[in-house]
Order: structure tokens, then sequence, then C-alpha cells
């Protein structure tokens, strides 16, 4: 995942400031990805460049208020709509994802992670052939194709607990305690 | 031909408010050597899914054929030995009959069809070696582990002319390597030309399957097939 579906993500709900996306994406995320004020500006100049968001003339504050295009409201689709690649995945993006989802009324949590267990399934069902084609000989093939398949695993069975959540009723967004404070805390 | 038809089945429980629709115009077949995992959370319709394709209960519309023969116009007398003759259960507690040997369980529902104790005793008896346990024939369930019980049961699923095995989470009750070992046990039986249907809750045992189908209120929400193996691992 890149700091641009984040960002694109939190302004598809509403225009924001710079400063004030940059916080509310560690709010929402419980601070598992901590960004810094420059890689907001570079991402969000780099957005604007490419026409997904427009930035308002800076006012008196000096600050630029960010409202996002048609076309970065087609990306932020696209990307709740496409699974996570399983060979691709710095940080947890999808636990980022589904966190951002919660927070946009235009996006069907159920349908997210329906398409994302569809997708683990069928990651699952290839392993699985996999470990049938091979012979007790390969042990440590069938070992490693076991950690894959687990690891697999655990994410349909976290998919299923999100999906019971979501049926219980859409909650309001409940910010998560950061990271940092449930450390201290111990 | 498919061994499991289901056409535009619906299931329509009790009346007025309190109506439920347990399954909505689901079809579904399952061909020779074809394993299909049926997902979903409770209530989403999986068991009535089961009951229905087994002849246990009956759609409030739409058709339920196995074997190219309907169920639905079938007297009771000729839908108990459609199921005797056609259908194997494998349970998660296994339901094998204590006071029966391996065999003897195997060999039931084969004699139950009026097939003669020598013959029906000679097909237990391959269907034990088939699953891989020929040397427990004459052992009662209850010297047996669990895996091996539920190899008992898969065997007495598929003994005979059966091809149509009907599994309800077969590996709850097992240890996930016992369970692992099961599962390519059914696997196994399908490929070598059964059909199945598989509900459970596991992904990773519904992975054994050719397509695994996503149950949510009734209906079909997704379903997830089998890819080209070569895709598999790309990066």
């Amino acid at each position: 995942m890149s700091v641009r579906n984040g960002l694109l993500a939190l302004l598809a709900e509403r225009p924001r400031y710079g400063y004030e996306l940059r916080g509310e994406f560690e709010a929402r995320t419980g601070t598992t990805w901590p960004l810094n004020v420059g890689q907001v500006y570079t991402t969000l100049s780099r957005l604007e460049r490419d026409g997904c968001v427009t930035a308002s003339d800076a006012g008196e504050s000096g600050q630029q208020y960010y409202e996002i295009t048609a076309e970065g409201r087609a990306e932020v689709t696209a990307w709740f709509t496409t699974p996570v690649r399983r060979e691709a995945r710095p940080r947890d993006e999808l636990a980022i994802k589904l966190a951002l989802a919660v927070g946009n009324q235009d996006v069907d949590i159920a349908a997210v992670v329906q398409a994302q267990r569809t997708d683990s399934l069928r990651a699952l069902q290839d392993y699985t052939r996999l470990k049938a084609q091979a012979g007790p000989e390969d042990l440590a093939w069938l070992l490693v194709l076991d950690a894959m398949v687990f690891q697999t695993e655990a994410e349909v069975r976290w998919l299923d607990h999100c999906e019971s959540r979501v049926v219980q009723g859409r909650r309001p967004v409940v910010r998560p305690t950061p990271v940092e404070d449930v450390e201290r805390a111990r | 031909m498919s061994i499991l038809v289901l056409e535009a089945v619906t299931r329509t429980h009790g009346s007025g408010d309190g109506q439920v629709e347990a399954l909505k115009h689901l079809s579904l077949t399952v061909a020779p050597g074809e394993l299909v995992a049926v997902m979903g959370p409770s209530g989403s319709g999986k068991s009535t899914l089961l009951h229905l394709a087994g002849g246990l209960d009956q759609p409030t519309s739409g058709r339920v054929l196995v074997e190219g023969t309907e169920l639905g116009n079938l007297s009771r007398k000729a839908l108990a030995q459609l199921r005797r003759r056609w259908i194997g259960y494998v349970f998660q507690d296994f339901n094998l009959i204590p006071a029966l040997t391996a065999a003897e369980n195997v060999a039931l529902p084969r004699e139950l069809d009026g097939v003669p104790a020598r013959k029906a005793r000679k097909e237990a008896v391959a269907a034990l070696a088939e699953v891989g346990v020929p040397e427990l024939a004459d052992r009662f369930p209850d010297d047996m582990s669990g895996g091996q019980q539920q190899r008992i049961a898969i065997a007495r699923a598929l003994v005979g002319e059966r091809r149509l095995v009907l599994a309800d989470e077969p590996t709850g009750a097992l240890d996930s390597t016992t369970g692992e070992a099961v599962m390519a046990l059914l696997r196994a039986r399908v490929d070598a030309g059964a059909a199945g249907v598989l509900v459970t809750h596991d992904a990773r045992h519904a992975a054994w399957a050719n397509r695994v189908v996503f149950l949510r209120d009734g209906r079909v929400v997704d379903e997830s097939v089998y890819r080209a193996p070569e895709d598999v691992l790309a990066p």
C-alpha cells in the first residue's frame, strides 16, 4: 500500500487541510503506520499533479485545502475493491484498508471483505494443490507451504470476524488507542 | 452427467411473519471428480443445502436431482432407497455404530439395500482398502482413533455404487494434521470419480475443494475456483 491510497481515502470522505490528513490517518490506524509531514506533502503534490486532488489557494492561515476530484474518487474505489496482493505487503495494508473503510459511508465493507476472502481462498486452494502434489520426501517444501497456508487461513478467519462485526452494525468511527500509548501503559 | 444438480432451489421455513427463507433460488451442480466446499456464517443456509442435496428435506420450490433422478417425484420408500444406494454422509462425530466392526459398518448400507451379505462384506473390505485401512476391518469403532473412524466413515460413504458424498464439518473433531489427512483422503476419493459437497467453517479444509461457494442469507455471494497451476506463486 502507498501513503497515496490512504490519503486519497480520507479525502474521499471530505476535503481536508494537509496537516489534518496526517493526524487523521494516524488516529484512524492507531499509529501502526506513522507518517512524516514531508511524506504527506510530497504525496499531496503528486496527487495534485496526477489530477486526483485540487488544492485551494493558501488562505490567511497559509494552509492549503485539498479536495478530491472524480479521478481521485475512481482511484479510491479501485483500491477498496481490489484485493490486497499477498506478494507485496509492506505494513499491514489490509488492516489499514479496513480501518479506513469504516469511516467512509460510500464503501461497502462487506464487499471489501468478501473480495479479499475470495482472493485468499483462491491462494489457499493453490497452496493446497501444491501440497497435494508434493511427496512426503519434500518435507522442507511442505513446511514452507504449511506456513503460507496457516498465514492465509488466519487472514480468512480474521475476515470472517470482521464481517460478523460489520453485520452487527456499522458503528461510528472509534479512534483506536495509538500503539505507542498502549505500549507506554504496560 | 452431473451427479448432483440443485436447480433454483428455495427453502422456506414457517409462514406469515415468522417466515424464513433458508435458501433463495440457489443453483449448484457437482460433477464426478468435483469437490465443492460451502462456506458461510451460521444461519447462511449451509446445512439446509446439505439436507436438500441428501433428500433429507424437500425444497419449497426448485428441483434437486441425484444421478439424474429428481428427488421431489419419489415416494418415501423410493427416496429412502435412492439415499441408501447413491448418497453417503460424513459427519463431524463419525456416526459409526459402536456394536459393529469397521467392515460391518461399511457393509450395512449395502445389506440394507439387498446386497447379499457375502458380497456386501467383499465390497466393504475393498472400500476400506481404498481409504488405506484394510487392517481395521475387524476392529470396533471404540478401538480406533478419531482419524481412523473418519476414514471408515468415508469408506462407508463411498461403498459400492455410491458416488455422492455429503460431508458436514468432517474434520471438526480432529487435530490439524489428522484433519488434513482426512481431507487429502476425501480429495483422493473424489478424484477417483466421486462427487463431494463439503460444508465447513475452516478455510484450510475448504481449500481442498475445486470450488468454494460462499453463502450468505441463503444466497451464493461469491465463488472461488481453481486457477491454472502455472499462475500459482507467480510474483
